[in-house]
Parts: structure tokens; sequence; C-alpha cells
């Protein structure tokens, strides 16, 4: 029945405009509990980034019980539908939300100080406030461990990489993944396509098939939707998944993904607002506190490339591996990083150009 | 650029193309008729998710494209009496329809997001398959392919030798004096609405059960709204949507191949193309009002009730 009345509540809302609906999950509890609330840019669905966000929503609830009660909005578009979604959630007395896409950044921080007792959590922005902290995961590791992956089960040498926005977030990836298969061959390429769009499974599939039809036999994407997937099952070529694991899209096609996983930071942050502990930060962490991690690994790798990826992944979990280590050329050939040093954070967040082996042009 | 990648890019156009065209050439038959419907988007994300659930408890493609027009008819049907009956603003009840459409495909989809279904498999003509560089385009195709070809034949038929075709056309230009020469004109514009319909259904289903066989809610992504531009594009001639949906499909790959390439193409101008094509019609065509008024069906969007 709530099952029924939430997509009913979808259903209007979107019916009527609104694109988004507030979803309470747990009963009416006690006024002292802490209402925690999750702003979501897209349908949580089976596979992909809400997905993620509303598993570890399902998580606290688990692990939190009667303490806690949590609701979510859905499909929330970024911009002024998000600051009045978000207005809607402070005003009915949530303690702790959640706005988990970069767009919501400049609503939240406006929403955040009319309402100074509230507590917020941005996901991938940079602006803070004394109630806003921000977080996002180390995706990146995941994505160097993804390249190296791919450089033991390429032919061809050539990797597919479908890309959504050429913004920093996206192109640390591409740098990252294409390090990885760098590491295992030196002169793999990585061919990069943009689909200017973060969602648009046609498209994705469009760029996910001229890249098998320029030689790619691996493909990797950082859209949303398990269109690429598809493809690389149809051509009978591997393909590694993002967000999620997407291995029921491609069943011999899916090698791994690089997926994120929030629950434990959610889980710690919900309890600091139960302590009266909670104070904003700045948290951006990888496979050290495992917010970053890879998906299962398909059968069809090598049982000494997964022995060797599960070592490098303890190595970056260790942090004696960072992805980013010199030397590190641009595709230029400038030198953008000497032999042996590691790339501080500020220089990764702001991340404007290819390393060599990357193909295509950025700008 | 080999041999090969030219044949590929060829057989992809002709994919991209294909629910653009169905959709398209739905709504310029209704157009045709008078009646301008902006629910082309909403119809498709029906006819999507409708397939797509026919599909997948049938295992039918039969079944799977059936289920996804009568879907497209029945939705079509709610906008013609909204807009032919009641008189409504037409413009109106096309965004209403495409709103509430929306909607209604999450909420009717909400379990089976994410899920897939077989592929529509290509039937391919063997011999004719072989031949260099345009065979795979035209003969390695699925049988939606195949239908729109057939379609936009019949269409093309239908206007210039049919009196039917005439019937429409004169319900298009001038209700009164087609009532007035006994064609029943409100039947006439529901029939055409409906197959607006039916198109834009089998359209949404072309991409949930062939190009990316599975449903995930707007997975439409503005597919409808193109084929609107596209028929101003194709000035109301149903030969010329045809040139213009493999336009927009050639425009959109070459959009990815090029990047591939490392064709220092930027990726937006090519994104850009068929849109501006467009615009240079509509131009082209307002610079003449007199040209513009010989394509334009008069009529079209215009309440007409008999009586009037």
């Amino acid at each position: 029945m709530k099952k029924v009345m939430k997509k009913l509540a979808v259903a209007l809302s979107i019916g009527i405009g609104l694109n988004a609906s507030l979803m309470s999950s747990s009963a009416m509890a006690a006024d002292n509990n802490v209402k925690v609330g999750f702003v979501y840019v897209s349908p949580t669905g089976e596979a992909g980034w809400t997905y993620t966000h509303d598993e570890a929503r399902l998580y606290l609830e688990e692990k939190f019980g009667d303490k806690i009660e949590t609701s979510f909005v859905e499909n929330v578009a970024e911009g002024a539908d998000a600051q009045r979604v978000i207005t809607q959630m402070a005003k009915s007395g949530h303690d702790l939300i959640f706005t988990t896409s970069f767009g919501y950044m400049n609503p939240t921080i406006k929403v955040a100080k009319r309402f100074p007792k509230v507590k917020f959590e941005h996901a991938t922005g940079y602006k803070r406030a004394k109630n806003v902290g921000t977080y996002f995961d180390r995706i990146y590791e995941a994505r160097y461990l993804t390249g190296v992956i791919a450089g033991h089960m390429s032919k061809t040498d050539t990797i597919g990489y479908i890309g959504a926005f050429p913004i920093p977030e996206v192109v640390r990836g591409i740098n990252a993944f294409t390090l990885g298969l760098q590491s295992v061959k030196p002169d793999a390429k990585v061919k990069v396509v943009w689909v200017n769009s973060w969602f648009d499974p046609g498209k994705e599939r469009e760029a996910a098939d001229s890249l098998i039809d320029q030689g790619a036999d691996v493909i990797t994407q950082h859209t949303d939707s398990p269109a690429p997937l598809q493809a690389a099952e149809a051509a009978g070529i591997y393909a590694i998944g993002y967000h999620s694991d997407m291995s029921e899209y491609g069943k011999t096609a899916h090698l791994t993904a690089a997926v994120h996983n929030w629950k434990e930071f959610y889980a710690k942050r919900v309890q600091q607002v139960l302590d009266g502990t909670w104070q904003s930060t700045d948290v951006w962490r990888g496979m050290d506190a495992d917010m970053t991690q890879l998906a299962p690994l398909s059968s069809a790798i090598p049982a000494d490339v997964k022995a060797k990826v599960q070592s490098l992944s303890a190595q970056i979990a260790e942090g004696k591996l960072h992805p980013f280590t010199g030397p590190i050329v641009n595709q230029q050939g400038q030198e953008i990083l000497a032999d042996g040093q590691i790339m501080d954070d500020n220089a990764l967040r702001k991340m404007d150009y290819y390393v060599a082996g990357v193909e295509g042009k950025l700008k | 650029m080999d041999i090969e990648l030219i044949t590929n890019i060829l057989y992809a156009t002709i994919r991209t193309g294909t629910p653009l065209l169905l959709v398209a050439l739905g709504e310029i038959i209704c157009e045709k008729s008078g009646v301008l419907n902006l629910g082309q988007e909403g119809m498709m994300l029906l006819g999507a998710v409708a397939g797509f659930i026919a599909m997948y408890h049938s295992d039918s493609f039969l079944i799977g494209f059936g289920a996804a027009a009568l879907t497209g008819v029945l939705i079509s049907l709610a906008f013609a009496f909204i807009a032919l009956h009641l008189n409504a603003s037409q413009v109106a009840a096309g965004l209403a329809l495409t709103i509430l459409a929306t909607g209604l495909s999450a909420f009717i989809g909400a379990d089976y997001e994410g899920k897939t279904v077989t592929a529509l498999p290509a039937l391919t003509i063997d011999g004719l398959a072989a031949i260099p560089v345009i065979g795979k385009a035209l003969f390695a195709q699925d049988a939606i392919v195949y239908l729109s070809w057939v379609l936009v034949i019949l269409a093309y038929l239908f206007f210039k030798h049919h009196r039917a075709g005439l019937a429409v056309r004169a319900v298009g230009e001038n209700p009164s004096v087609a009532s007035n020469l006994g064609l029943p004109v409100m039947s006439i514009r529901y029939l055409a609405v409906m197959f607006g319909g039916a198109l834009a259904g089998i359209a949404g289903a072309y991409l949930s059960l062939a190009y990316t066989p599975l449903w995930t809610e707007n997975m439409t992504a503005g597919r409808g709204w193109i084929a609107l531009a596209l028929v101003v594009f194709a000035s109301w001639r149903v030969e010329r949507v045809m040139l213009g949906a493999y336009l927009f499909g050639f425009a959109s790959i070459m959009h990815l191949v090029a990047q591939g390439l490392g064709l220092s193409v930027d990726g937006n101008l090519l994104a850009m193309m068929p849109y501006l094509a467009t615009l240079a019609v509509l131009f082209i065509l307002s610079r003449d009002p007199q040209k513009q008024r010989l394509f334009e069906p008069m009529s079209l969007a215009k309440p007409w009730h008999k009586g009037h």
C-alpha cells in the first residue's frame, strides 16, 4: 500500500508539474526524534547516483530504527525548484538535510541562512557555512583501478569513455582511469565522447556504439543510464559501470563498476546530530573510509589480475598509492607533476586538462 | 575514415532517425487536419512504458508495439476530446497532455524501472545487406525501420493521390468550407489525432524495445519536442520529414563520431546543426508569406465547431 501511495504521489506531483513529492517513510514519530531529509536530482531507480544515496538512506532506517525518521524528494530540478523543496523540508521540522547534487549548492546555502538550526550536508559542492557541510567521495581512486583492469582486458588498446559534461569531477575520472590504464599498457589510448547530458539513454547508447565502431573494446562512462552496458553486451565487448553495480545490464560485458558508498558516512553524521556534536566539515574520502568501492569483479577477469587489483586497492586505502603520482604529463606533452610528487587536493579539484594518452579535445 | 566506419555511421543514422521519423510523421498527419498536438513527448513516454510492460510479460514484440500504439491512440483521444469537443486551446491541451503523460508514465512504470527486455532483432536481407557502404543501413535494420519507410510511402501517396488525403487537407485548410462540402470534419480530425497518437506510441516503444531495451523514467529525453520542430523543418511535407529525421540522426551521430575521431570541430556546434537548419527553413518560409500559407495548414490550431 505504501508503495502504491508513493507511486501515486509521484504521478500526481509530476502530473501537476511539481516534479517532486515529499515522502515520509517511517510512521509519525515522537518530536524528540531526528528527522533526516534527502533531496534527489533523479528518480531513486535501480541503479545510478541517486540510487546509491537512497541505499544509504534505507541503511540509516535499518541502523537507527525508531530514533530517526527519514524522508526524501526525488526528481528535484536544480535551481528554483530545489530551493523551494529544501525550504519546505527545513520548515517541516527536519534536523539534517542531505542535498545530493552539485546544482543544489547555492539553494542549499540560501536556505541554510534562513534556518540556522537545521543542519545541511551538500554533496559535491565547495561552499560551506556554519550549518552547511560538504562531502564527496574520491571516486577517482576506483577509476584508477578500473583503468588497470581495462588495461589487462583490452586487446585493441583502445578504450571508449562516455562523459557527461567537461567539468573537473568528470575530467579527473578520465585522467585517473587513463593513468591506471597506462600503468599496465603505456601506449593504450582513451577516446572520450561527450554527450552533454547526465541522463539520456538513447544518446549514451549512440555514443557507446560510435566508440565501439571506432575500435574500442572496453567502454566506460560518466553518465547515469545503463545503456552503454547494453551496447557493450550487444557488441560482445567489455564495459565498466559507474555509480553502482550495473552487472545486470551486461551479464558478460560488465567487468566491474566504480561505486559510491555513503552508508557509514551518513550514519556517522546522523549519530553526531543525535549526540549534538555535529559540526560543518568538508569530507572528501575514498577507499580508506570505504566511501569509494569497486563492484564485484567479473569472472572474466583472470585471477592474477584480480589479485593485483585487490593489492592495489589495499595500497590506495592505506595511503601508499595515490593515483595522481608524478610524473604526469598533459596531452600537449608538458609536465604537470614531477616524478614522485603527489598531486594536492586543490589541483585535483580544479583539473581542466587531459593527461597524455587521452584522445580528443577538452575545449 | 574507413569504409566500415562510414557504413556504421549510415546504419546508426537511420536507427537514430527512426523514432523521430515516426513521431514527426504522425504529427504531420495530425497537423494536416488542422490540429496541433504538442503532446508528442508525453505520448512517446507512455508508448515506451506501455510497450515495455506488454513486452516484459508477453515476450512478443507484436503485443509490445501493439500495446504502445493502442496507448498512444487512447491518450490522444483524451486530448482530442478536450481540444476538439470542448474547444479548449490546442496548445494548452497538448502541453497538459505531455505533463500528464510524463507523470503517468513514471507512475505506471515505477515497478519496471531499470528492468530490461531482449532487443528487437534485425531483419537482415542476406544478399543485399552485403552491398558496400549502404547495404547495412538499408537491408539490416529491424522491422520498425522498414515499417517507417512503408508508412512514409503510404502517407505520401495518401496526400498526393487519394481522395481521403485531400479531404484531410481540406479540413486542415478550412473546416467550415469542408463541412459545407459534406466532409465529416470532426471525424477526420479525431482520426488524424489518433493516428498521430499511434505513431508516437510506436516511436516511444522503439526506444524502450529496440534502441535501448529498458524502461527508465523520462527516457525519451526531449525527442518528442525535436519531432515538433521537424514538422516545421519539413514544412508539412511527408517526404521532407524523412530527410529531416535522418538529418537530425546524422548530426546526432556525427557529433559523437567526430569527437571519437578527434576531429577539431566543436561537438556542440555539430549538435546545433539540425536546429540551425530548422531556423533557416523557418526564416526562408517566413520571408514569403504567400509560400508559408501554401505549406502550413491554414486552420492549424484554430478551434472549430459545426455552425461557426
